[in-house]
């Protein structure tokens, strides 16, 4: 041990690299927090100084007191559990039936030549007017809502994921037909593994879309749930119960992405992970 | 001498359909391939080389003609057969060792024996070390071996290369090709490559068939009469480059190979 810094010998320059590095990371996320609670702060000042009319526009303290006293009463709880129950059960029936579809697109080229132009104009048709069907076919409820997550996620999964499936790389195919490989192999071996990534990617995007469709299902019909809290704060004109409701979407909404990403690292190999 | 057929190619001929017409790409080939023998398929660019070893493979099917593997028609798939892609199509998300066993896997083929076969032979091939790596971990040429011991798993007793190096630079094709040549003289392997690099398929070869611009017919065969040697002897051999003149005028070219 005659030089210690042998082992490990960071240069000066690379030392001042990383530190530079590490110190614009700390700024960007103090710089971040900073301007949460500058935009509250000004918020919470304009609503008691009467420069906005806090019946209207609520403020972060009224928030945080309706927050509180729903919390306490035992409601909030049962207004988050029902609005995510809905929307996992959506994401989960848009991924999995998406999927399940892209994959017999795949294997009968013809059936997805004969139903093209179906999925283009259901995909282009905004879903949201199927609501009054959902509603008559199903009946006014959760059914209905979960229907609704799950139109708005399911075709754009099932064409996002079909044209992963079918870019898969021609030469991989051959190889394994090589070796005598069936239709149901080649779906086995080369193309779920391959597009694996894509049909992770198609998550990410469907977990946005069941809020949107959930939310908008709660519109619609339903007894509770966040989209129901926001629209009753609305008709009975209670900004803090509206405000309340939607930052509690954001903060969910976002809780849900990261596990999806926290779920990518799991399940796509560091191989396949884009950079 | 009576050596076995493994393949005969009797009058193939292919067309290929498309919307917007019909390519001509084989006119009419015939040839056979005798046991442990190493033949060499040259001719220029997109001249519809490949589309034969798709057809010895069972993967294309010929317009026209007859195609027998060890004396039975071809099928898809044939166990008899390995086939060697341009780039090694190592799967990014096996591990090298996994890699090796897909063609077993495939075949549903994968028993202890088999799979210490592959072992054996990534030990034999200093791949061993690596075989909990992931392809991109791998240079070029380690990564050509491991792709060809995929495909020397499934014990095949035809080899198709289908310009099997090309993706490497010139240095690593260079070593990976004598590395390749020892190995399937070793197992005793039948092979065809099929190349457009004329000093390639000297240096590998013990006959050398040379096809016209498409439509391809067969143009000339040559006997390259250097049994034994190695690939780097070979091209050290005086002989080398009457062969390799021979070829190119056949080929129509002046100048580069």
């Amino acid at each position: 041990m005659e030089n210690p810094r042998q082992p490990e010998a960071v240069s000066p320059e690379r030392a001042a690299y990383l530190k530079r590095i590490r110190w614009e990371r700390i700024q960007v996320k103090g710089l971040q927090g900073s301007l949460l609670i500058a935009l509250f702060l000004l918020w919470e000042l304009a609503a008691r100084q009467r420069w906005i009319d806090p019946f209207i526009m609520s403020s972060p303290l009224r928030i945080a007191a309706t927050i509180s006293r729903m919390f306490r009463t035992g409601n909030l709880l049962y207004h988050i559990g029902i609005t995510c129950m809905e929307t996992v059960a959506g994401f989960l029936l848009g991924t999995v039936i998406g999927t399940a579809v892209a994959v017999l697109l795949w294997w009968s080229p013809r059936t997805s030549r004969v139903l093209e132009p179906y999925l283009v104009v259901l995909n282009s048709l905004p879903k949201i007017a199927l609501g009054p069907i959902f509603i008559v076919w199903i009946g006014p409820g959760v059914g209905s809502i979960i229907t609704m997550g799950l139109a708005i996620s399911l075709i754009v999964t099932i064409l996002e994921v079909h044209h992963g499936l079918s870019l898969t790389d021609a030469d991989k195919i051959k190889l394994v037909e090589t070796f005598g490989a069936t239709r149901a192999q080649v779906l086995q071996k080369v193309v779920l593994p391959a597009n694996l990534p894509t049909i992770v990617n198609a998550l990410k995007v469907n977990v946005g879309l069941s809020w949107v469709g959930v939310i908008v299902g709660e519109y619609l019909v339903s007894k509770a749930g966040l989209g129901y809290l926001t629209v009753y704060g609305g008709q009975v004109f209670q900004m803090d119960l509206v405000m309340a409701s939607v930052m509690i979407l954001g903060f969910l909404a976002a809780a849900m992405y990261l596990g999806v990403v926290w779920l990518e690292r799991r399940l796509v190999p560091p191989t396949q992970q884009p950079f | 001498m009576h050596q076995q057929k493994v393949v005969e190619m009797q009058q193939i001929a292919m067309k290929y359909q498309s919307e917007s017409g019909e390519i001509e790409a084989v006119r009419e080939v015939s040839f056979s391939v005798y046991e442990g023998e190493f033949v060499s398929i040259v001719g220029p660019s997109g001249c519809g080389k490949s589309t034969l070893l798709s057809i010895i493979a069972g993967l294309t099917k010929p317009s026209s003609g007859q195609v027998t593997l060890l004396g039975e028609p071809v099928v898809r798939g044939a166990r008899s057969v390995g086939y060697m892609l341009q780039k090694d199509h190592l799967f990014e998300w096996r591990t090298i060792e996994q890699n090796t066993l897909l063609g077993l896997e495939v075949r549903r083929d994968l028993t202890p024996e088999t799979r210490a076969y592959a072992q054996e032979l990534l030990k034999t091939y200093d791949l061993w070390a690596f075989k909990d790596s992931y392809p991109r971990e791998l240079s070029g040429g380690m990564r050509q071996r491991a792709a060809l011991i995929r495909t020397l798993a499934t014990r095949p007793s035809i080899l198709l290369l289908d310009e099997a190096f090309s993706a490497l630079d010139y240095q690593t094709r260079l070593s990976v090709t004598e590395d390749i040549h020892d190995i399937i003289k070793q197992v005793g392997a039948t092979a065809i490559l099929v190349t457009h690099d004329i000093s390639e398929s000297i240096a590998l070869s013990d006959r050398v068939l040379v096809l016209s611009a498409r439509p391809a017919e067969l143009r000339a065969v040559h006997h390259i009469d250097m049994a034994g040697l190695s690939s780097r002897q070979r091209r050290d051999h005086p002989e080398f480059r009457s062969y390799f003149n021979l070829v190119r005028k056949e080929l129509g070219l002046n100048g580069k190979s």
